[in-house]
């Protein structure tokens, strides 16, 4: 007991201007963020970054996209190149970004609502012309910024504040869509899953060609406390309880029911090679 | 004549056995994930409050802390992380 309290007395902290290692990629005039306490953004933001610095990429080559949305604004807060564009519009904003400029390194960084409601028509067509890219999709379930809407990624029977009696929509299942649409590299980890996160985006990053990443992140706001999911940190452990890891498996099996206790499938569901939309307009017009 | 602004020192850093913990309360949210999810139960809530009304995790245990960054990258508000001696991370 005293050597404990003597251990105390003697390990003192000193005070320093030292910054997160994420701020390297960040604009840090714009923190702190103003996502709510225990909101997922700010981890799967550090999980990227720390992706960059692992796989050396220079900050020059990075372009980083975003339409709208809470997890839209993490474009204005990437101090790479970064677009925050209209709301749906982030995947042909990057294809074009990707056209002009073949060896920027694109990121696409958006929300359910924005790359599956209003902007699903171009996440399907990038996937079918295999546009290379890496599209980050953080799912908290809902319309975060708006007040908690129901989207198409809300669970069947979930609470929403446009869903007061539960949705009765059938979701989308992400890694399932992205697959059948063509993604050549498709994994899915939740927020408690940090590291594995980050592995995901450095292989998605390394992939030539259309990669999804989904990561299931707590909205304690919008959509955690009205549908038994409680506080982010009461979420993130329910992860940790309902979440098997079946890499390689039919991502048909991996839809989330709303029943908090109900088995979630994440991992890497399909890691694919096939010539990217630039590949293919390059030697089809060299043919002409 | 350097124009440049000298930053605060916001920061508090700690010293561990393999280097060291930084923690920067200011930006803290209070949401306990460092706390739950540090694999050597390092750290607990302090009883102070933060500017924002939060209590920022304090480290109690600080001899027990390897480094593994798990809070630095689990950390939603960039407001604790950890720095590995020899490492410039
Ligand atoms: C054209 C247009 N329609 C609707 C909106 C309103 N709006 C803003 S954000 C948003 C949904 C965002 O949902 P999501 O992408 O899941 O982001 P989250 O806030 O949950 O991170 C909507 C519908 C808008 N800004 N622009
Ligand atoms: S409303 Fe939800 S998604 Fe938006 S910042 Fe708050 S917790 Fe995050
Ligand atoms: S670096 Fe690891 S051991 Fe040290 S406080 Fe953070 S999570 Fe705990
Ligand atoms: S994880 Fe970050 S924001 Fe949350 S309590 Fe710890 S230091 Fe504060
Ligand atoms: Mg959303």
């Amino acid at each position: 007991m005293t050597t404990e309290l003597k251990q105390k007395e003697e390990v003192k902290p000193e005070l320093t201007s030292a910054e997160h290692p994420a701020t390297k990629y960040l604009r840090e005039e714009r923190l702190p963020h103003i996502w709510c306490s225990g909101c997922g953004l700010g981890s799967a933001v550090t999980s990227l970054t720390n992706a960059y610095e692992k796989l050396e990429i220079p900050i020059d080559d990075i372009g980083v996209v975003s339409g709208i949305g809470c997890t839209g604004r993490a474009a204005g807060y990437f101090e790479t190149d970064s677009y925050h564009t209209t709301h749906g519009r982030a995947i042909p904003f990057a294809t074009g970004l990707k056209l002009s400029n073949p060896e920027m390194n694109v990121t696409v960084f958006s929300g359910d609502g924005d790359l599956f409601a209003i902007g699903g028509n171009h996440f399907i067509h990038a996937a079918r012309r295999n546009v290379d890219m890496t599209v980050i999709c953080v799912n908290n379930y809902n319309f975060g910024m708006t007040g908690g809407q129901f989207g198409p990624t809300t669970p069947q029977g979930a609470t929403a504040t446009t869903s007061p009696y539960g949705n009765y929509e059938d979701p989308f299942n992400l890694p399932d869509l992205a697959a059948s649409a063509g993604a050549i590299y498709v994994a899915r980890w939740t927020s408690v899953h940090a590291r594995r996160i980050q592995q995901a985006m450095e292989e998605a990053l390394s992939k030539r060609g259309f990669s999804f990443v989904e990561i299931l992140s707590p909205c304690p706001t919008g959509y955690g406390r009205k549908n038994d999911l409680g506080e982010g940190i009461d979420e993130l452990k329910s992860y940790q309880d309902r979440t098997v890891i079946k890499h390689g498996s039919d991502p048909g099996d991996a839809e989330i029911e709303r029943d908090p206790e109900a088995e979630i499938v994440v991992g890497k569901f399909v890691e694919d090679d096939r010539p990217t939309y630039c590949d293919v307009a390059d030697d089809y017009l060299q043919g002409q | 004549m350097s124009t440049e602004i000298e930053k605060e020192k916001t920061t508090e850093k700690w010293p561990t056995d393999q280097g060291y913990l930084y923690i920067r309360e200011d930006y803290c949210k209070g949401c306990g994930y460092c706390i739950e999810f540090c694999p050597q139960e390092v750290l607990e809530e302090s009883e102070g409050f933060n500017e924002k009304g939060y209590h920022p995790p304090e480290p109690t245990a600080i001899d027990k802390c390897v480094n593994c960054g798990f809070c630095s990258i689990i950390c939603p508000d960039f407001a604790i992380w950890d720095e590995k001696e020899g490492s410039n991370e």
